[in-house]
C-alpha cells in the first residue's frame, strides 16, 4: 500500500509498521507532522499479519521483511508479541531477518520537561545480536543450569566500526565502552579488544573504556559524563533503559536499529500500551523522535531539526501534555500543536 | 537495653586486610574509631594485595579461626591473568550473600528522597562462574550458572532479612523473559520462599526496567534480592543515588563467616590522586563496621559508631571531596571521635 504526500524532488520511500495497540496512533501522528513539514518521504505502510507466514516462521509477512530490505530504512511502532507456540517474537524475527546489529538510543533532556537530571545529553549503542541473548541454554542436571553467552570478534568490531562511524557524523567527542572484563576477562575482554581496534583508527575521537558498576554509579550521579557508550547486548538493554528513566521515561526516547546493508528501523522504545490503546491518549513523542533519528540517519538533518524543534516546543511549552506527562491532552490535540509549531 | 549473657563482653578478634589505594586509609579510620570507643575487638592485620595469584593461606585460615573480617578494597587488574581476590575470598568462604545498604542519610541532600534499599545479591555463581574458552578464534563464550541450591538460600536469606529487620517487601531482580532457564530457575525459587512469608510482600521486576523505576522512583524499593551481575549493576545504581558509594555500608556472609567492607564499589581502591591526598572517604567503611558490631553482637558500640557517623555528615562541617566537601580522611575521622568522646 502506498500513500503519498510529498512534495519536492524525489521523494524517499520508507517502511512504516504502525504496529499494535497505540502503534496506529501514533504512527497517525508522525505521518501528520511529517507531511505538515514537507518531508519527502513516501511511507510503504505494512500492517503485523493475524496468521504465520510459514515464510518467516511469524506473523510479520515475507513482502514486510522485503521492504525494509529495499528501503534501507524504515519506522516501526510497538509490537506485541501473541502469546502462543509455533512463531517467534516480532522483534526477534526482525532483528535476525535484517541482521539489526546495533541499537541506538539518543538520551537528552527535553527543556521544559523537568526530571531529577539535567543537561543529559549522551547516545547509547547496543550491540543487538549476541551476547547473553543467544539463547543458548540448558540443564545440566536437576537444578543446575546453564547460560551461554557469545562474544564474537565479529560481531563487535562492527557495532564499535558503528559506534565511532556514529561519534564522527554527529558532532560527538567521545566513545565510551562499557564492560565488566575484571570478571569476564574473556568475552568482554574481547568486546574491549575490538573496542581498541577501531579507536585506534579515529585519533580525533577520545575513547575510554568504564566498568559497567561504575558506570550506573557515574549516570546517576552526573550523566553530563558521558557522550556515546558502546556495548554488548545485556549490558545495552540496562543502561539504555537506565538513560530513559533519567530524562522522563519511555513515552520520550526514541531508538534506531542498525542492520546489515545500510538498513535503518528507527523504533519507539515503549510497548504497545494496551491499557491506553485506541483512547487517543498516546504520547507520540517517542515514535516522532525515532522518526526525527530516521531522518538524520538520511541526512535529511534540516527536517530532522525542524521536527525535533516542533516537538520540543511543544513540549516546554507545555499547553499540550500528554497524561504520561502530566497534562490532559490528546494525541491529536499534541501532533496538531506540533504541526503548528511547523 | 540489650541483656547480655555472661562473658559477653570478652574481646572478639577481626582479621584486617587493609587491601589496596584508599583500602588502608579508610581501614585506619576504623581502627582509630575502635580504639576511642574502646571497643571490644582487636585486630589480627594482614598484608594482601590485588597483584597476588591467590589469597596466602594464613589469611584465609585467620578469618576461619576469627570468623569475621574487615577489608579495604583489592585491585583488580582488569585483563590479566589474575583472578580477582575479592571474588577468591568469597568463594572460598563461601560468602554467598553479599548486602548493601543504601539509604539517604540526614543532611546530605541528593536527587531522590526517602530512599532506603537493602540490595541482597547471590555472590558465588551466576556470570561471575569464571567458565569461559575460546570455541574458535574470535569466538569466545562465557557460561552463566544458576543452581536451584544457591537460588533458594538466596532467598531464604533475603526473606530471613526482611523478617528479622521489619521490611516489608522483597522485589526478586532478573532477566527471565530472556533468559528463561536461568534467571527462571532464580525467579521459581525465590517464588517458592516467598511464599513461606505471607507477612512479606514479594515483587519481581526486570532488571533493565528495575535500573529506570530506580532513577525515577527509588521509594517503591524495599528489600531486592538479585543472581550476581545484576546485583553488582543495582547496588551500583542504588547507591549512586542515595549518596554516592562512599557512604554505603555492606557486607558479604555465609553459613560461617562474614566479611565487612564498603558496600558499592567493594572492590574499589581510588585513583592515586586520592590516596596521595589521603581525602577517601571513611563514612561508609566507618558504617560498615557499625554492622560488623551489630553482628557480633555489640549493639550499643554498634549505636554509637553509627550515631557519631550520622551527626558528623547531618552537621555538614567535614566532609570528604566525593560529597563536595574539602576535609581529609582524617578530618572526618576526628570529628567522628569527637563526637563519640563527646
Ligand atoms: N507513548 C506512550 N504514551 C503514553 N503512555 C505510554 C506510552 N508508552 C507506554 N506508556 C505507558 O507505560 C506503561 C508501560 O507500557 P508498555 O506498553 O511500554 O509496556 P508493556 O506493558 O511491557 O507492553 P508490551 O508488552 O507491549 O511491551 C503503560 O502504562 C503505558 O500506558
Ligand atoms: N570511600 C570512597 N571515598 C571517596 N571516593 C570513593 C570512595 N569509594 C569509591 N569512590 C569513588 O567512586 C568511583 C568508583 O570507584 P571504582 O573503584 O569503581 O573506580 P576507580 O578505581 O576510581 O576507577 P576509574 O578510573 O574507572 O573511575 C571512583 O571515582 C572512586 O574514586
Ligand atoms: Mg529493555
Ligand atoms: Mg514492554
Amino acid at each position: 500500500r502506498f500513500r503519498s504526500f510529498s512534495s519536492g524532488s524525489t521523494p524517499i520511500t520508507a517502511t512504516l509498521f504502525p504496529g499494535d495497540g497505540i502503534g496506529p496512533e501514533i504512527a497517525v501522528a508522525v505521518k501528520k507532522v511529517f507531511s505538515t513539514a514537507e518531508v519527502p518521504i513516501e511511507w510503504e505502510e505494512h500492517y503485523v499479519g493475524e496468521t504465520v507466514d510459514n515464510r518467516t516462521n511469524s506473523f510479520l509477512t515475507l513482502e514486510s521483511l522485503e521492504s525494509v530490505r529495499r528501503n534501507k530504512v524504515g519506522l516501526k511502532g510497538p509490537m506485541a508479541t501473541p502469546i502462543g507456540k509455533g512463531h517467534r517474537s516480532l522483534n526477534l524475527t526482525l532483528r535476525k531477518e535484517l541482521g539489526l546489529y546495533a541499537n541506538v538510543r539518543p538520551c537528552y533532556s527535553l527543556p521544559g520537561y523537568k526530571t531529577r537530571y539535567d543537561g543529559v545529553n549522551l547516545v547509547t549503542i547496543r550491540e543487538n545480536t549476541e551476547g547473553e541473548y543467544s539463547g543458548l541454554e540448558h540443564q545440566v542436571v536437576k537444578g543446575v543450569v546453564e547460560s551461554i553467552k557469545i562474544i564474537t570478534r565479529q560481531a563487535s568490531l562492527r557495532v564499535a566500526e558503528y559506534a565511532f562511524h556514529y561519534a564522527v557524523a554527529n558532532g560527538r567527542k567521545r566513545v565510551s565502552a562499557i564492560h565488566k572484563a575484571n570478571i569476564m576477562r574473556k568475552t568482554d575482554g574481547l568486546f574491549l579488544k575490538c573496542c581498541r581496534e577501531v579507536a585506534e583508527k579515529y585519533p580525533e575521537i577520545a575513547y575510554e573504556e568504564v566498568i559497567i558498576d561504575n558506570c550506573c554509579m557515574m549516570l546517576v550521579k552526573n550523566p553530563t559524563l558521558f557522550d556515546v557508550l558502546v556495548m554488548p547486548n545485556l549490558y545495552g538493554d540496562i543502561i539504555s533503559d537506565l538513560c530513559a528513566g533519567l530524562i522522563g521515561g519511555l513515552g520520550l526516547t526514541p531508538s534506531c536499529n542498525i542492520g546489515e546493508d545500510g538498513i535503518a528501523l528507527a523504533e519507539a522504545v515503549h510497548g504497545s500500551a494496551p491499557d491506553i490503546a485506541g483512547k487517543n491518549l498516546a504520547n507520540p513523542t517517542a515514535l516522532l523522535l525515532s522518526g526525527v533519528s530516521m531522518l538524520r540517519h538520511l541526512e535529511m538533518n534540516d527536517k530532522a531539526d525542524q521536527i525535533h524543534k516542533a516537538v520540543l516546543n511543544t513540549i516546554s511549552e507545555g499547553k499540550f501534555l500528554t497524561g504520561d506527562l502530566g497534562g490532559n491532552a490528546s494525541t491529536t490535540d499534541f501532533t496538531k500543536a506540533v504541526c503548528n509549531h511547523l | 537495653t540489650y541483656m547480655p549473657r555472661p562473658g559477653d563482653g570478652a574481646p572478639r578478634v577481626v582479621t584486617l586486610i587493609p587491601g589496596d589505594g584508599i583500602g588502608p586509609l579508610v581501614t585506619g579510620a576504623v581502627e582509630q574509631v575502635m580504639e576511642a570507643m574502646h571497643a571490644p575487638v582487636s585486630f589480627e592485620k594482614y598484608d594482601v594485595h590485588g597483584d597476588m595469584s591467590v589469597v596466602p593461606k594464613e589469611v584465609i585460615d585467620s578469618i576461619r579461626r576469627n570468623k569475621i573480617c574487615l577489608k579495604g578494597g583489592l585491585k583488580t587488574p582488569v585483563g590479566g591473568g589474575v583472578s580477582s581476590l575479592n571474588v577468591q575470598l568469597r568463594k572460598e568462604l563461601d560468602l554467598f550473600a553479599s548486602l548493601v545498604h543504601c539509604f539517604n542519610l540526614k543532611g546530605l541532600p541528593t536527587r531522590h528522597e526517602n530512599v532506603d534499599i537493602v540490595v541482597i545479591r547471590e555472590n558465588t555463581e551466576g556470570e561471575y562462574a569464571g567458565l569461559e574458552h575460546e570455541v574458535v578464534p574470535g569466538v569466545v563464550e562465557s557460561l552463566k550458572v544458576i543452581t536451584k541450591f544457591c537460588s533458594e538460600r538466596i532467598a531464604k536469606y533475603a526473606f530471613e532479612y526482611a523478617y528479622l529487620n521489619n521490611r516489608k517487601k522483597v522485589t526478586a531482580v532478573h532477566k527471565a523473559n530472556i533468559m528463561k532457564l536461568a534467571d527462571g530457575l532464580f525467579l521459581e525459587s525465590c517464588r517458592e520462599v516467598a511464599k513461606k512469608y505471607p507477612g512479606i510482600q514479594f515483587d519481581e521486576i526486570i532488571v533493565d526496567n528495575c535500573c529506570m523505576q530506580l532513577v525515577s522512583k527509588p521509594e517503591q524499593f524495599d528489600v531486592m534480592v538479585t543472581p550476581n551481575l545484576y546485583g553488582n549493576l543495582v547496588a551500583n545504581t542504588a547507591a549512586g543515588i542515595a549518596g554516592g558509594n562512599g557512604v554505603m555500608p555492606g557486607g558479604n556472609v555465609g553459613q560461617d563467616h562474614a566479611i565487612f567492607e564498603q558496600g558499592a564499589s567493594a572492590g574499589n581502591v581510588g585513583k592515586q590522586k586520592m590516596v596521595d591526598r589521603k581525602t577517601a572517604n571513611p563514612v561508609a567503611l566507618l558504617l560498615s563496621s557499625s554492622m560488623m558490631l551489630r553482628h557480633l553482637h555489640f549493639p550499643s558500640f554498634a549505636d554509637r559508631l553509627e550515631t557519631a557517623v550520622k551527626r558528623v555528615i547531618e552537621e555538614g562541617k567535614y566532609r570528604t571531596k566525593d560529597l563536595g566537601g574539602t576535609n581529609t580522611t582524617q578530618e572526618v575521622v576526628d570529628a567522628v571521635i569527637a563526637v563519640i568522646q563527646d
